[in-house]
């Protein structure tokens, strides 16, 4: 493993993108940056621009108004990227999956490498999802 | 010449000022996160995060003044090691034989920041535009502060305007800090470092939760690592000029090199407890604070030392 890689997988750092969701998905990704999960002793950081993003992490249906912005975001990030769909809706649809607005899952706008299921993931779940593929790859 | 250039890459310059500074942002954030009762990154995270950066894509936006946008986060990197260099030497004791130098440290100080705006502007994104301007709004607050600071300093030292005179000054009659005009100074420099390293109260230029990132913003890959790199060496530059003007400086013998790093060591954890303890003030609450009680506590440290005290 070159030095470029394992540096890249010791500090990740993650841009957040709330598409059409709930918003149950997003309060379980700020809890890993609780005390009691703290994701910072992986070296992950929450950053504002998606400029200085190393993960896009993609929360909630994607729907007809926010397939543009989540392409823009995606082209607007530098590259290395990891792209990860968390929760049913990220992944499938979920319950929207059958509405008019609905504009496919993640993975047929942009290329996703991890996907964490649940309804919200726990943040567990969030955490092991990252840090097996971090491991695998 | 090649001494020079020694003292400008290697010692104390950019590679002795990067590592030291990386180390320090590291303590910074392990303190940050002991407050915060985490357990926070590993020792190597800061050089980490640098060399992702390195070999990321770097992006320039379209409608950017390429060259300006690219040169800004360099200028940044080489102002911090030249600041680094004027304080450092006097500061270990090796006598450069420049007098006057405390004026140019002063004007070195300010030219991070200054790159930091000229990016932001040369970037062409409003956002970035937004920070710049708070970012220059808080430079005419705190400048005005750290001058009189330093007036107070010469004034103590017997009007000696040379760093290696004013550390002599103290090794002989003691820090600075040991007055009630020295104790003022310090809160007052404290709270310019503060500023300068736009640490908590005093990040309205890079709010990320209010205006992602702002100075920052457009930055991405070789030029996000040089800024990383100035803010590393501004960490360390910044806490050794107070401990320079006003704690007595330096010293490499035995027991005196454990109480040098213990003096640097403190001044950095006081700027992370006062990081860790306030919430983000508003441009104007940060200039008011600045121009009315910073300045208000300066000027009175300047008549206690006039009279001795």
């Amino acid at each position: 493993m070159g030095i470029k890689s394992y540096c890249f997988k010791k500090s990740l750092w993650l841009y957040h993108f709330a598409g059409a969701s709930c918003n149950n998905c997003d309060i379980e990704v700020l809890d890993c940056l609780t005390p009691r999960y703290d994701v910072e002793r992986f070296g992950m950081l929450l950053i504002g621009s998606v400029r200085h993003a190393d993960v896009l992490l993609v929360a909630g249906s994607i729907n007809k108004k926010c397939k543009s912005r989540l392409l823009e975001v995606y082209h607007q990030a530098p590259k290395p990227l990891v792209v990860v769909a968390i929760g049913a809706c990220g992944i499938t649809g979920g319950i929207f999956a059958e509405g008019n607005t609905f504009a496919g899952p993640v993975d047929k706008i942009i290329p996703v490498d991890v996907y964490i299921p649940g309804c919200p993931p726990k943040p567990e779940a969030i955490l092991a999802g990252i840090v097996n593929f971090l491991n695998k790859s | 010449m090649a001494g020079h250039i020694f003292y400008f890459l290697i010692f104390p310059g950019l590679l002795f000022a990067g590592v030291g500074g990386g180390l320090l942002s590291w303590f910074d954030r392990k303190i940050t996160a002991r407050v915060q009762f985490r357990v926070g990154p590993p020792l190597l995270q800061p050089f980490y995060d640098f060399v992702k950066l390195m070999a990321k894509e770097t992006i320039i936006p379209s409608n950017a003044a390429r060259t300006v946008f690219l040169l800004a986060p360099i200028l940044a990197v080489s102002g911090g090691c030249l600041s680094s260099v004027f304080i450092l030497l006097p500061g270990f004791g090796i006598s450069t034989g420049f007098k006057g130098d405390l004026i140019v440290v002063f004007y070195l100080l300010m030219v991070p920041s200054l790159s930091y705006i000229i990016g932001a502007l040369a970037s062409g994104n409003p956002i970035a535009n937004l920070g710049a301007s708070r970012e220059m709004k808080l430079i005419i607050g705190y400048e005005l502060s750290l001058l009189l600071v330093l007036a107070a300093v010469i004034l103590k030292a017997g009007n000696s305007i040379s760093l290696g005179e004013i550390i002599v000054v103290q090794q002989q009659q003691g820090a600075f800090i040991g007055s009630i005009s020295g104790i003022l100074l310090f809160i007052v420099a404290m709270m310019c470092v503060q500023a300068k390293l736009a640490f908590v109260p005093f990040d309205i230029a890079d709010a990320e939760t209010e205006i992602a990132g702002g100075i920052f913003l457009e930055f991405s890959g070789f030029t996000l690592a040089m800024v990383k790199l100035a803010k590393y060496i501004m960490l360390l530059v910044l806490p050794s000029f107070v401990v320079v003007i006003l704690l007595g400086g330096f010293r490499f013998e035995g027991i005196h090199i454990l109480w040098s790093l213990l003096k640097l060591l403190g001044v950095v954890l006081l700027i992370t407890l006062v990081r860790n303890t306030n919430p983000r003030l508003t441009i104007g609450q940060s200039m008011r604070f600045f121009f009315i009680w910073m300045n208000l506590f300066a000027i009175i440290a300047i008549v206690l030392a006039y009279f001795g005290y």
